[in-house]
């Protein structure tokens, strides 16, 4: 997998960097602001103090000027340094969209008269095609819009999307025939009809997304939203009370001075959580953006946090957990019948059968019994197909040798018919063969059953690991076949699979699907074919590949570039990851509170009760400079975490338990411990400095 | 800690942990309905109320309906009480023949005991009639216990039930509430009660001649003293048992009719954690799993037991002035130690310092000893405890459904960090779930800090005061934690019997109770429409000591986070001057 388009970009590339610190200022626009809550409460802060300097300059003030300017500066950057994070993140963003636009040029489009090869046509610009017009698109054009292939075999190089520079085959009908515009025909010819309309396109979602205009707010980060509002609903009560409070502990004690306004901006700043509240729009956004890093679009964030829930996986087997195609690995012949005469008339029967489980019965016969290829054409030998009908395939050898091999069933059917009988040996073969998860295919001539092929799946290199990973993760897997029961057992067992559905139809899908969706489980599949469609919208999480059909993608709400199912396992991880960050950051923000509290508290009040110096447990130097200390504090670490935010916070699959402790010791316990080191060490640099 | 101290605050201990497992049990088949001796025996009669109440039992109730029953029976039982007391001169049961008591403090007790806070602005003997002591407060003691439980009994449907849309039946709840578990227990207490020595009459006070003249006010030698009696047994128990608080006598259960002896100290203590406790366990029955209500329960007690450790240690330290006064506060043979002032030489410093830590935590609110004579720490710990929201074992009902507002919370943040949708018992904790719990979360603190501030920005608040400097303002912030939090206690200094206080602890009250019982009713309607997802290996598990720890966590922090402010101003700045000197 290559990412070609995807952000190496390091964090600080000054074409991102630049633009984010302007937009940074840009973003100080209470239009802006009122969407996020905490921070809004940090900008009326940040003007109420500035007003409170503009009267100390004029002798009136409560406190010293450059005091106050001090900490009114410092909320302003509070301000300034979340809206930068969220800069940040859009210019990452946007950096992936230039390079996506790039690849949306306005190409003309030969738009034809008639749907049909080799009409004539007119040619038109790209952006004029709608829904419903077909077009013709020869070697070396760009394909105009979103379309699904009506005729005609091409090439395609679609590296501009996927960023994989090996071209794909696009044709009509089956499971390939989507194309997506922007890329560019290699070779042959494609006749297209146009099935989005301007500004609906695929690339123009994926624009979207990653710009992050389109994004919706997710239900667990609106949640989250909820309970950052209620803290700063109460820490905004705890300050303004704390006025009252302050003027009667005067009044008792009859010495001190009644805390002043600016500190208690400068305390409910600090107390409200900004360090999340700040990163909250960055964190959503990097999330977006990790997801087409693994080149997986997502139509809304709320799929991508339903991935990080997911408690089912659907997985189909063939492509996905096995190789394509499955090999010929024994020939066991019935009673009577010698192992080489099977292996003969195995091979015969093959010869002219280029599917990958012909070709290895050739191969098998050859290497196991030396029996060499032959030339149909010195035979007479007539191929006969497989179909779906008969189930079938063979040859016939001049008018007395008819060789068929096929399904256990289609076969026993065919002796029948022919006036033979189905050897009883045989059925105990076949039901060792399919337990051990291979598959049968019984070989006939004539009326005779002459054996058993066995044909084994193989299993993907890797792919057993990868699902004890999900099985950490609290994802149970399953397995979506047409293979009989006993096979799919075998293969699901050998693959370390959880469960398995045999014998799958959509229907049958669609069923299991509701099943686990009534059980309260959250389910996810991938699919490609127009089959997969119905099952595909039903699941919570649908990934479906992008060499798969329209309406595979169209019920889909992922689709991956790749086309690499096991590419869900990325998906939840990101999903998990997003999660990850919001609740760390969360708990960071408000473990820091207690330090805060160390450091203002005793400051302000000190004048009235100076017993309260012993809660100055950091020894800041001055009220003033301790205030000021965990104002900057607590602009600097939202800078500190735009990294962690962009990159999110690690995710392992370890039990549920694990993570947490894990999480709660570095961003609970760091997230108390942290701030006194810094806050101390604000506090030594500004005295160093002579600022306070 | 001595070891007599130890003993006596294990043996306690230890009687609460046997009383956990059968009672929960027992409350759990009363609310699920199944057969446990009293609602099999009693059943006719259970019914038979129904029928004439004309309760359809077999409708369940959506969250709403719930509610708005909770709420009518509530408003319809604060009417009632304000009424018998503005009356109460024209009713019978009155042989002191007392006046109707003002309409402010009629107003604040009525709301006080339907709230289930039974804050007393006035001196119960001398103010109420024995009819309105059983028909008003006593009643009210009763039912505002019942309608606590009978919303945690709610809650927890919201938990077991999958996709419905009703909440069961109020009146159900309430009833099986008073009639299996409040009724029986009062009788079982009442009578144990009356065996110390507390007295159940109906008779007029009686009168003793004292050993030495005093004089009164006016100066004229005084002979003869007024015993007040009544039917006070009755009355304390189920004070006691429902969280209520609210003393027959002005002093509570330091006066010597309401808690003669250790022993009725020992049941009446016991009394106050019983039904709390054992709720948790209940409701670890009621979702078939009972780790769950053990995982609650140890919560609880990870911060319940360092309060009482640093109560009692402090108690017993004694005041550091009097230390330098060269006072010896040491407790030996002939002295219990430590300060004794506002405490009862009958029940010493762990007595004393276990009710003051349990009356708090439990939203109980009686009171053994004096809390504004408590050393400015160990005061701080009841402040606290009730500041916290009183979710620590808390009031019968609503602390436990208090601290399922916290554990969303907690589960919230802690499923966000291993990076699920958090759900809790198999239900999915969502915006609306949240949006409820931190209505649950912010009410109290709106109701302590808001009035707080009026009340010292005002010359009315300010009139209350008895005590100059922190001290002073320890005992109006103590009186506002305590009025939000449904617990009734008082630092007693503070002058809390009018118009202003009445007022505004009545409004602080009725605040504090119904709008966190309607959200957390509203949670179990949403709860209640939901799946149940299946656990899986990632799933967070809530029994583990991790999430306990951390549930602790969460409440202690929200707790200081919001009050360290004013706690410095109060109680920290007291205790820092005092060691200063």
């Amino acid at each position: 997998m290559k990412k070609t388009h995807s952000n190496m970009t390091s964090l600080f590339e000054p074409t991102i960097l630049g633009p984010a610190i302007i937009e940074s200022f840009k973003k100080l626009d209470p239009r802006h602001q009122i969407k996020n809550p905490v921070m809004f409460v940090v900008l009326v802060g940040s003007v109420l103090t500035t007003g409170l300097f503009v009267q100390a300059l004029g002798g009136h003030g409560e406190a010293k000027a450059g005091f106050i300017l001090a900490i009114s500066l410092w909320l302003w950057f509070t301000i300034v340094f979340a809206n930068f994070a969220e800069a940040m993140a859009e210019g990452r963003g946007k950096a992936q969209a230039e390079s996506l636009r790039r690849a949306r040029k306005d190409t003309p489009a030969k738009k034809l008269i008639k749907p049909i090869y080799g009409s004539a046509y007119d040619t038109v610009s790209a952006t004029t095609l709608i829904k419903g017009d077909v077009v013709l698109v020869e070697r070396g054009d760009y394909i105009p819009m979103d379309g699904e292939v009506v005729e005609g075999v091409a090439s395609v190089d679609e590296s501009a999307i996927t960023g994989e520079s090996a071209p794909v085959i696009r044709e009509s009908g089956g499971d390939r025939s989507a194309v997506t515009g922007g890329t560019r025909v290699l070779s042959d010819w494609l006749v297209i009809c146009i099935t989005a309309n301007p500004g609906e396109t695929f690339l123009d979602h994926m624009i979207a997304m990653v710009e992050g205009a389109r994004r919706q707010k997710t239900p667990n980060e609106i949640a989250l939203g909820i309970l950052l509002v209620v803290f700063t609903i109460i820490f905004l009560l705890v300050t303004v009370t704390l006025l009252p409070f302050s003027i009667f502990s005067v009044d008792l004690a009859g010495k001190g001075v009644v805390i002043t306004v600016t500190a208690l901006v400068a305390l409910l700043v600090c107390l409200i959580p900004t360090t999340i509240g700040g990163l909250l729009p960055a964190i959503g956004i990097a999330g977006m953006d990790r997801m087409i890093q693994a080149n997986v679009i997502a139509t809304s964030g709320r799929a991508v946090e339903a991935a990080g829930d997911v408690d089912v996986l659907l997985l189909d087997k063939t492509g996905t957990i096995t190789l394509g195609n499955r090999q010929a690995v024994a020939f066991v012949p019935t009673k009577g019948v010698s192992v080489e005469d099977l292996a003969d008339c195995a091979q015969l029967s093959s010869l002219s059968d280029e599917t990958p489980e012909g070709r290895s019965i050739v191969v098998l016969a050859k290497e196991k019994y030396g029996i060499r290829e032959r030339q149909t054409k010195e035979l007479e030998a007539k191929f006969i197909p497989f179909s779906a009908q008969t189930r079938m395939s063979g040859v016939d050898l001049g008018a007395n040798r008819q060789i068929r091999k096929g399904a256990v069933e289609a076969i026993e059917g065919y002796v029948r018919n022919a006036g033979g009988i189905f050897p009883d040996d045989l059925k105990s073969t076949i039901e060792i063969i399919s337990k051990g998860g291979g598959t049968p295919l019984v070989v006939a001539e004539g009326k005779n059953v002459l054996g058993v092929i066995q044909l084994k799946d193989i299993i993907k290199g890797g792919i057993k690991e990868r699902f004890a990973e999900l099985r950490r993760m609290g994802i149970k897997t399953i397995m979506i076949t047409g293979d009989n029961p006993l096979t799919a057992a075998a293969i699901a067992a050998e693959a370390g699979m959880d469960d398995f559905l045999a014998q799958a139809t959509p229907e049958t899908k669609l069923k299991l699907i509701r099943e686990m969706q009534t059980g309260g489980r959250l389910v996810a599949m991938t699919g490609d074919g127009t089959n997969d469609a119905p099952a595909l919208a039903q699941a919570d999480v649908a990934l479906a590949m992008n060499t798969g059909t329209q309406a595979a993608k169209e019920a889909g709400n992922m689709v991956d570039l790749d086309s690499n199912p096991t590419k869900l396992i990325e998906v939840v991880k990101i999903g998990k990851q997003l999660l990850i960050t919001r609740g760390s950051l969360t708990t960071f923000s408000i473990a820091n509170d207690v330090s805060k509290y160390f450091a203002i508290i005793p400051a302000v009040f000190v004048g009235t009760y100076p017993a309260l110096e012993a809660l100055n447990v950091m020894h800041l130097a001055t009220a003033q400079s301790a205030i000021l200390s965990a104002v900057v504090f607590n602009a600097l670490i939202i800078i500190f975490l735009i990294p962690l935010s962009l990159f999110g916070v690690p995710y392992r699959p370890v039990a549920a338990s694990r993570l947490l402790r894990d999480n709660l010791l570095i961003y609970g316990l760091g997230g108390v411990i942290t701030p006194f080191v810094g806050i101390k060490l604000i506090d030594m640099i500004l005295v160093a400095l002579h600022l306070v | 800690m001595s070891l007599n101290d130890f003993i006596q605050a294990a043996f306690f201990l230890i009687v609460v942990f046997l009383t956990v497992k059968p009672l929960g049990t027992y409350m759990a088949h009363i609310y699920e309905g199944s057969p446990a001796g009293l609602n099999v025996w009693l059943a006719p009669f259970e019914k038979w109320i129904y029928r004439l109440c004309g309760v359809k039992t077999e409708t369940g109730m959506p969250w709403k309906t719930y509610a708005v029953a909770m709420v009518l029976f509530n408003v319809l039982g604060i009417l009632a009480v304000y009424a018998i007391q503005r009356l109460q001169a024209f009713l019978p049961l009155n042989p002191m023949a007392m006046p109707a008591v003002s309409p402010d403090s009629s107003f604040n007790t009525a709301v006080s005991f339907a709230s289930n806070t039974n804050w007393q602005g006035y001196g119960g003997e001398s103010t109420m009639s024995y009819l309105t002591q059983m028909l008003a407060l006593t009643v009210q003691n009763f039912v505002s216990a019942a309608t606590g439980m009978a919303v945690l009994v709610a809650l927890i449907r919201g938990f077991i039930q999958k996709q419905m849309n009703t909440i069961g039946n109020f009146w159900v709840d309430l009833v099986r509430s008073v009639l299996y578990v409040l009724l029986p227990l009062s009788i079982v207490f009442a009578v144990a009660f009356v065996s110390q020595g507390i007295p159940q009459t109906f008779h007029n006070s009686a009168a003793a001649k004292l050993l030495q003249t005093a004089k009164d006010s006016n100066g004229k030698p005084v002979i003869e003293q007024d015993l007040a009696l009544g039917p006070v047994a009755s009355q304390i128990a189920i004070k006691q048992l429902g969280s209520n608080g609210g003393g027959f006598y002005n002093v509570n259960s330091a006066h010597p009719y309401e808690n003669p002896t250790p022993v009725s100290n020992f049941l009446e203590l016991l009394a106050i954690v019983l039904i709390p406790v054992a709720l948790c366990y209940s409701f670890g029955v009621m979702v078939k799993d009972r780790r769950q209500g053990w995982a609650i329960l140890a919560a609880m007690f990870i911060i319940f037991l360092p309060c009482l450790w640093a109560g009692i240690q402090i108690e017993q330290q004694g005041n550091p002035l009097l230390d330098k006064l060269g006072v010896d506060q040491k407790a030996s043979d002939f002295q219990p130690g430590g300060n004794m002032e506002g405490k009862e030489a009958r029940f010493g410093i762990v007595n004393s310092s276990l009710w003051a830590v349990s009356t708090t935590a439990v939203a109980n609110g009686s009171v053994n000893c004096m809390h504004d004579s408590l050393m400015p720490l160990s005061g701080l710990i009841p402040l606290w405890l009730i500041q916290m929201g009183e979710v620590i074992f808390g009031g019968v009902g609503c602390g436990l459904y208090g601290m399922i507002a916290f554990v969303i919370v907690a589960v919230f943040i802690a499923g966000l960090m291993i990076g699920r949708t958090p759900e809790y018992l198999g239900k999915k904790i969502e915006v609306f779930e949240m949006k409820m719990a931190s209505l649950v979360a912010l009410i109290p603190h709106l109701f302590i800090l808001i009035p707080t501030a009026i009340a010292v920005l005002t010359v009315a608040g300010k009139a209350g005061i008895s005590n100059p400097g922190p001290h002073g303002f320890s005992e109006i912030l103590y009186a506002f934690s305590s009025a939000a939090g449904n617990n009734g206690s008082a630092f007693g200094g503070i002058n809390a019997n009018t118009v202003f206080y009445n007022v505004m602890t009545a409004i602080a009250m009725f605040f504090g109770r119904y709008w966190l019982a309607i959200p957390m009713l509203a949670v179990a309607g949403s709860l209640s429409a939901k799946k149940i997802v299946p656990t899986t290996q990632g799933t967070l598990p809530t029994h583990t000591p991790l999430f306990v720890f951390f549930l602790a966590m969460v409440v202690l922090v929200v707790g200081a986070l919001v009050f360290f402010p004013a706690l410095a101003l109060g109680p920290i700045a007291e205790h820092l001057m005092l060691v200063k000197g």
